[in-house]
């Protein structure tokens, strides 16, 4: 191979590329787990205040 | 859309998923649970909560009405991945989330799977066992016994597979009160036979569809005219179950009047689709029966919720 000949760079792998459509739906389904997450933590939360009552504070320390 | 995927979905549209995409919105998850039979279950419930002996607390009321509805848009959900290549070729069902190919099979599969595991887990631990029992039973019956087995092999499909769709008020009962007595086998009776005389009248002017995706629906296998004899003999003995909470004295005159009036509305809607059995004017009866069974079971329902709401502020 002679020195002054330029190999062709191989092309860049570049993976899937969502299109702007994907991106927005990707990113509605995340905020939508997201919610769903917290809101089940609330739900925890409060239905464990309401089960245990004033009982929630009667625990060895 | 390629040329590709154009192909494939003048081919086999429920294929296209399988494309693996990745597309689906919340929208499409959420439509996966079939919102429209949730909200009748949402309502159905909340008068089994409502009429249930002793007090439930808001919140914990609030939390078995909410995994009763996740519990059944799960099983949903999981008709709609097993059902996926039946709803392609149905006129009705064809624009559902995984036949259209807005969400693949596994996604759906997974999905029903995840929300039948919370709602029934969540709902035996945060209110009591036996209500989360009875709805791990619910969506037992409606994906595994209906969906999987009757659907396909037997026109008495609906008939056997409707009591998974009435026991959501019997679940309820079950969350508020922790035990199971006469009154809500009654409420679940009353849906339970309801439902063949509301789907028969549907499946009498979407016979073509059922029989193109292989369902033996009752007019496809034993023809319309046994159809129609089925729809009003259900009807019949329907009109009178349904007033029978009057007459126990579990309910009261309010819901007796609505019960008789809108019951004998249903059978005279019964007797025209008995009655016109071609052209224009049969399937015209048949839609006005299908149409005004919601109303009557939603009449029903509302009434006693609507008495147990005023017993509840006289107390």
């Amino acid at each position: 191979m002679s020195g002054g000949e330029k190999k062709p760079r191989p092309p860049v792998e570049e993976g899937v590329v969502l299109t702007p459509e994907q991106l927005r739906r990707r990113r509605a389904r995340n905020i939508a787990i997201a919610s769903v997450l917290g809101f089940l933590a609330l739900l925890f939360y409060v239905v464990t205040i309401v089960k245990l009552g004033p009982n929630v504070l009667n625990r060895p320390l | 859309m390629s040329d590709e995927r154009a192909a494939l979905s003048e081919a086999e549209p429920y294929a296209l998923a399988a494309v693996g995409e990745g597309l689906a919105s919340p929208r499409d998850f959420f439509e996966l649970l079939k919102p429209r039979v949730m909200s009748l279950v949402i309502f159905t419930a909340l008068v089994g909560l409502l009429r249930a002996p002793g007090d439930v607390h808001p919140v914990i009321a609030f939390t078995a009405l909410l995994c009763i509805a996740v519990g059944a848009g799960a099983a949903g959900a999981l008709n709609m991945w097993w059902d996926a290549d039946i709803d392609a070729v149905m006129s009705r069902t064809r624009g559902r989330p995984v036949p259209s190919g807005r969400v693949s099979a596994q996604e759906a599969l997974a999905f029903g799977l995840t929300l039948s595991a919370f709602s029934v887990v969540v709902l035996g631990l945060l209110v009591n066992a036996l209500s989360g029992a009875l709805l791990a039973f619910t969506i037992f019956f409606y994906v595994v016994i209906y969906t999987m087995w009757l659907k396909r092999s037997t026109p008495q499909n609906i008939v056997i597979g409707g009591a998974a769709g009435a026991f959501p008020p019997l679940v309820a009962w079950a969350a508020a009160s922790g035990s199971v007595s006469l009154e809500p086998l009654l409420l679940v009776a009353i849906i339970f036979f309801w439902t063949p005389p509301h789907f028969w009248a549907l499946a009498l002017y979407r016979a073509d569809d059922y029989a193109r995706a292989g369902v033996p629906m009752l007019p496809v296998t034993a023809g319309p005219d046994e159809t129609r004899l089925q729809i009003l003999l259900y009807t019949l003995f329907l009109v009178p179950l349904a007033a029978s909470p009057a007459v126990l004295g579990y309910a009261g005159l309010a819901y007796g009047a609505v019960a008789l009036s809108a019951g004998g509305w249903m059978i005279v809607l019964a007797l025209r689709v008995f009655r016109r059995r071609d052209g224009e004017a049969a399937v015209k009866a048949a839609k006005s029966l299908f149409g005004f069974s919601i109303v009557y079971l939603f009449a029903l329902f509302a009434t006693l919720l609507g008495e147990a709401l005023v017993g509840g502020l006289l107390r």
